[in-house]
């Protein structure tokens, strides 16, 4: 089963990463846009929300052209010894880049949905902005934000199409389990890719099952 | 100020019948008399498009149509079920693992074209690399080559460098690529040091890569084609088959690179 553990660890470890790094600017994003009034915000959501509706071979395409050793912003990493394709890091830019949009969205559902009084209150009673962010919205909003999180997370582990333009095919360090699962395929394992699949699924199945029970199934009303 | 109508419900359920109606006639493709379906290997991508448009001018009527993959891949989709008619991979070992899972007609198996394996380096490359041992030092960190599970070219690199000794150094930097072309592709880009690639793909990309040395490999590169169990269009196949090994299909492959059988 040496087969199933290396590619299931490289793909949590990837999902974690990218998961992590959802959280932290998807919600700076949604909070900067839920408190944004201009008549673009719209307009910027949408292309952040691109990743989401992009084909995922586009995506990694992007990435490729932006990171390859030949690429705009690749040339000047390699010479400073940073390289991103072939790498899980690069993996995890992949993952991260297609999963948040489900994070920012989640996240800026859940910031509009805090009682604007509640912050109100809390600035009155002499807390400076940032603490009302860590201290009143934040929290008020976390049971959104960490249902969002969890399908990010899902969303990373079956990555495929971009992690493989990106990040390839490398066994034991960017072949994850659904790269694994379409080389076992091609190869005509189909027991190993079986086991994979089924692994795959129920992990994926338990982190919906988990956002779906902490998500709010009413969003509470701001009053008037 | 202009007033804008709302479009009535009737208005909006012709259009939307007028929609249906175009495409569901754009749906409908053309319909074609006897299209062939050829799956042949990746390497022959450009070899065999040459030799379908010379095979269609004796054929009036008949439209070839080919599905480039890696050899392994194609004969999977065979097995599924496919409807293809001829198959046509880059190495023996693919033709018999279809001939065991009696896929094709055993019986109409040829060897039509031979190559060879060369090693290739990114064009303007700073590292000398002129053998396959020079793979060996630490300053080659990346080399790409075909799947061996299910890559033809792969599994003659894996044979060629256990031959030399070197497959296990090799292996630790490999870069496994789901068809000879995307191994073509990462040296052309720069992605990697080096790359396994068959001599007639090299000529492909010939701005972008290098040719450093023309690799032995313990069994000859030699391609086998088949008419696929089952084909509606056997007769069809054969005559395809059979262009293949005429003294014209012959030249058009020997343009692209290829050798005689």
């Amino acid at each position: 089963m040496d087969g199933l553990w290396i590619p299931l660890a490289l793909s949590l470890k990837v999902a974690a990463w990218a998961t992590a790094i959802d959280v932290v600017l998807g919600v700076a994003v949604a909070w900067g846009l839920s408190r944004w009034r201009s008549s673009a915000r719209e307009l910027v959501d949408s292309i952040l929300t691109l990743p989401l509706v992009l084909p995922p071979t586009v995506l990694g395409y992007y990435l490729l052209v932006l990171f390859g050793r030949r690429g705009v912003l690749g040339e000047w990493l390699d010479r400073i010894g940073i390289q991103l394709v072939f790498t899980w890091q690069g993996a995890v830019i992949a993952s991260a880049l297609v999963a948040f949009p489900l994070v920012q969205k989640a996240a800026r559902t859940a910031f509009e949905a805090v009682d604007p009084q509640m912050e109100s209150a809390a600035r009155v009673l002499g807390l400076r902005e940032m603490a009302v962010f860590f201290r009143v919205s934040l929290p008020l909003a976390s049971r959104g934000i960490v249902a969002g999180a969890l399908l990010a997370f899902a969303r990373a582990m079956g990555e495929f199409g971009a992690t493989l333009m990106i990040a390839g095919n490398l066994p034991g360090r960017t072949q994850t389990l659904s790269v694994a699962i379409y080389a076992a395929v091609q190869a005509g394992d189909d027991a190993g890719a079986g086991v994979m699949v089924a692994v795959t699924s129920v992990t994926c199945v338990a982190a919906l099952l988990l956002a779906g029970w902490l998500a709010p199934k009413h969003a509470p009303r701001a009053s008037a | 100020m202009a007033i804008v109508l709302p479009m009535t419900s009737t208005a909006f359920r012709h259009r939307l019948r007028i929609f249906g109606l175009v495409a569901f006639c754009l749906a409908c493709g053309p319909v074609v008399a006897a299209d062939l379906v050829v799956s042949a290997a990746a390497s022959l991508t450009d070899g065999f498009r040459a030799v379908g448009v010379a095979y269609e001018k004796t054929r009036p009527g008949t439209h070839v149509v080919f599905n480039f993959a890696a050899s392994d891949v194609l004969l999977r989709q065979v097995e599924q079920g496919a409807p293809v008619d001829v198959f046509a991979s880059a190495d023996e070992a693919a033709m018999d693992k279809a001939v065991v899972g009696k896929v094709v007609d055993a019986s109409t198996r040829r060897d039509f074209a031979s190559n060879a394996l060369v090693l290739i380096v990114p064009m303007g490359t700073g590292q000398a690399i002129t053998a396959p041992t020079d793979l060996a030092t630490p300053a080659v960190k990346r080399v790409a080559y075909g799947d061996p599970a299910s890559v033809p070219v792969g599994r003659y690199t894996k044979a060629a460098l256990e031959a030399a000794k070197l497959w296990g150094v090799v292996s630790a930097k490999g870069v496994l690529a789901q068809n000879v072309r995307q191994s073509l592709d990462y040296v052309a880009r720069g992605e990697v040091d080096a790359g396994f690639v068959f001599a007639t793909d090299a000529v492909v990309a010939k701005g972008r890569v290098r040719v450093v040395a023309t690799v032995p490999t313990p069994v000859p590169v030699r391609y086998p084609i088949a008419s696929v169990a089952g084909s509606k269009q056997a007769d069809e196949a054969r005559a395809f088959r059979d262009f293949v090994l005429s003294a014209e299909g012959q030249g058009i492959l020997a343009r692209y690179g290829f050798g005689a059988p």
